[in-house]
């Protein structure tokens, strides 16, 4: 057991990290060519401000993956999170505890459904969380037309703030990073979780009760999915019905674990990884705002890298059989 | 009949009447042709999707590629109507370039093909509109909108027939040897190798389907909607839905194409029934979730009853073996 936990500890996306090196020195050579600065203080802090989001919900959804499901439904949980936020705050200091406790609430409430369709009712995750995805569109476009709501103003804090030249926010991620690390790395149910996405046969056949376990592990995401909500919230200053979705996190975030080397399959991976894959797509965005490249050239470029990259993981793992 | 067929087409059944009744019209020829007509392009991109998913893939870049399609057809005509040939015959050349690039970095590479086609649909969506500087320009020509908006004969649309046509030559398919050599490459990649099957291509190939039935639907929804920079949004999962509808696992080897395009015309009736009860707009996404999870809810109840041989009785293809 030893021997196999150390080796799910380590990071298999060891590439990532290279790759991310390698964008990072690329990147602020032709940025200096441009006359521009990479490294400088305000465009690193914009680095990490632009990757929070990302990376808080990436994180999430590398639990879920890990566990061998998906989550499709975190760019409307999002969403739905910042209006929560935003209208139970209605710009009071008091009710920011209460509206921290009501959108975990909601993300209680959806992983728990999200992971019991999964892991119960056998509904194939892409699907589960698809439907939970509509399920939440409509609520949110049958009860919001616009913004909504304000936050307090000690909550945007959050958004803005910077201690030296790392912003709250890429502490925030950092946090939830390192709680998820070590909930993966140090814990029965970070075994567990492996254990399940790895065969979840074999792990039925080890004692493992593997349906709470997948059904923690959506919890997880999903509470994920609000702490970025939360974040976005304090940013905007009010909750959107369109955050979510225009940042495109149900997909980029499955695009961003699998870049740090999480298997979509489960059960490989972890969240180092991922915090460099966002890391990566986050250089690459200030890159071309520094070159001020066409945004659509951006997308063409963001996915020319994921399937890059993950070819080459593909074909470097391939090669010693 | 195959068995799998049975659910979808009892919901569609029960679906259809049920507009009937709300809507007795529904049943003159013109009112259900104009369904039907609204519901092939969905129909056609299921039955293209079916293809991939049988194989044990998944093709996440056919929206995109709609959009790319309707809206580089606007800007090649630009109005001309003698350009109208051409341009379609360079849309399906493109439709089904794209499945070969996708086939290709799934099978030679060994890129998941969630991420192969994620890939692909940032790709197109950003080539697209970096080429027309972010708003779609051109106008198509009638004669390419008739496709998607005439008639052939009398109250018969043009995209009813090409539906027709299509779904019985995805129907021959099926029951050809690539049929075959789909299905079995589906259910065991393995072993379908070992009996001597072309994994790769016959994969490639499905890619190709998949690709090419998005130029088609591109081409009907190009002249039944008109030219959007949205046209295209969403219809991934719309298809992917459609087909899981349909009785086909996620995970490849079974299922009909048959239940794939009978799942698209039940996701278009579920639209038509929510729009005639006059459920909002907004709330009409909420109802088509819950009722997509219920669906699939029951017909993996019902397929987990009789485990097919080899398979094991409890190997979870319920939440586990999507995503190999």
């Amino acid at each position: 057991m030893t021997a196999i936990a150390a080796r799910v500890r380590l990071p298999s996306g060891g590439g990532v990290h290279l790759a991310l090196a390698l964008v990072l020195v690329i990147g602020a050579v032709i940025v200096a060519v441009d006359g521009g600065n990479l490294l400088s203080q305000p465009s690193i802090t914009g680095i990490l401000h632009r990757s929070a989001a990302l990376g808080i919900v990436a994180v999430g959804q590398t639990i879920v993956l890990l566990v061998g499901s998906l989550d499709l439904s975190v760019a409307y949980l999002i969403s739905l999170c910042s209006l929560v936020a935003a209208e139970t705050m209605a710009g009071q200091e008091g009710m920011v505890l209460p509206a921290v406790l009501a959108v975990l609430g909601v993300c209680v409430v959806v992983g728990l459904v999200n992971g019991l369709v999964v892991s119960l009712l056998r509904v194939n995750a892409f699907i589960a969380t698809l439907g939970m995805a509509l399920l939440l569109r409509g609520v949110i476009d049958d009860q919001y037309d616009g913004p909504a709501g304000q936050v307090a103003q000690g909550f945007q804090r959050i958004g803005y703030d910077r201690i030296g030249p790392i912003p709250v926010a890429a502490l925030l991620m950092g946090a939830v990073a390192l709680v998820a690390w070590f909930v993966l790395t140090r814990t029965k149910l970070g075994y567990r979780i492996y254990a399940v996405g790895g065969d979840v046969e074999v792990a039925r056949l080890s004692g493992i009760r593997t349906a709470p376990v997948v059904v923690t592990a959506h919890v997880l995401c999903a509470v994920c999915a609000g702490v970025a909500g939360l974040f976005l919230a304090s940013r905007l200053g009010a909750g959107t019905p369109t955050v979510g979705t225009d940042g495109g996190y149900d997909l980029e975030s499955i695009a961003a674990a699998v870049l740090g080397g999480t298997a979509l399959a489960g059960g490989k991976g972890g969240v180092v990884g991922t915090i460099s894959g966002v890391l990566l797509l986050a250089v690459l965005d200030s890159v071309f705002n520094a070159l001020e490249v066409d945004p659509f050239f951006k997308n063409v470029v963001r996915g020319t890298v994921i399937i890059v990259a993950v070819a080459v993981y593909a074909v470097r793992t391939r090669r010693p059989r | 009949m195959n068995r799998s067929l049975v659910p979808v087409l009892g919901v569609l059944a029960v679906l259809l009447i049920a507009i009937a009744f709300v809507n007795p019209n529904f049943v003159d020829p013109p009112v259900f042709l104009a369904f039907l007509k609204r519901a092939a392009p969905l129909a056609l991109l299921a039955a293209g999707q079916y293809f991939v998913i049988a194989s044990g893939e998944f093709d996440l870049s056919v929206g995109s590629l709609i959009t790319a399609e309707v809206v580089i057809a606007a800007r090649l005509i630009n109005g001309d109507a003698d350009a109208t040939w051409w341009v379609i015959v360079l849309l399906l050349v493109i439709g089904a370039l794209t499945g070969l690039v996708n086939g290709t970095i799934t099978t030679r590479f060994g890129v998941p093909s969630f991420i192969a086609t994620l890939g692909m649909l940032l790709i197109l969506e950003g080539a697209v509109f970096l080429w027309t500087d972010g708003a779609p320009r051109g106008a198509l020509s009638d004669e390419f909108r008739m496709f998607g908006r005439n008639n052939v004969v009398g109250q018969i649309p043009w995209s009813v027939v090409i539906l027709l046509l299509l779904g019985v030559g995805a129907v021959l398919l099926m029951r050809s040897d690539f049929g075959r050599t789909l299905m079995a490459t589906g259910d065991n990649a393995r072993a379908a190798a070992l009996a001597g099957v072309r994994v790769s291509w016959v994969r490639t190939t499905a890619f190709i389907l998949s690709g090419l039935s998005a130029a088609v639907a591109a081409v009907l929804l190009g002249g039944f909607g008109g030219v959007s920079a949205q046209v295209g949004r969403g219809m991934e999962f719309a298809a992917i839905t459609a087909v899981v509808l349909g009785g086909v696992a996620l995970g490849g080897g079974r299922g009909s194409v048959v239940g794939a395009m009978a799942g698209a015309l039940t996701v278009e009736s579920l639209f038509t029934l929510l729009n005639l009860l006059g459920v909002s707009g907004a709330l009409e996404y909420a109802v088509q979730g819950l009722i997509i999870i219920a669906a699939v809810a029951f017909t993996s109840r019902r397929t987990d009853e009789h485990p097919r041989p080899g398979r094991g009785i409890r190997r979870g293809r319920a939440h586990h073996s999507v995503l190999k």
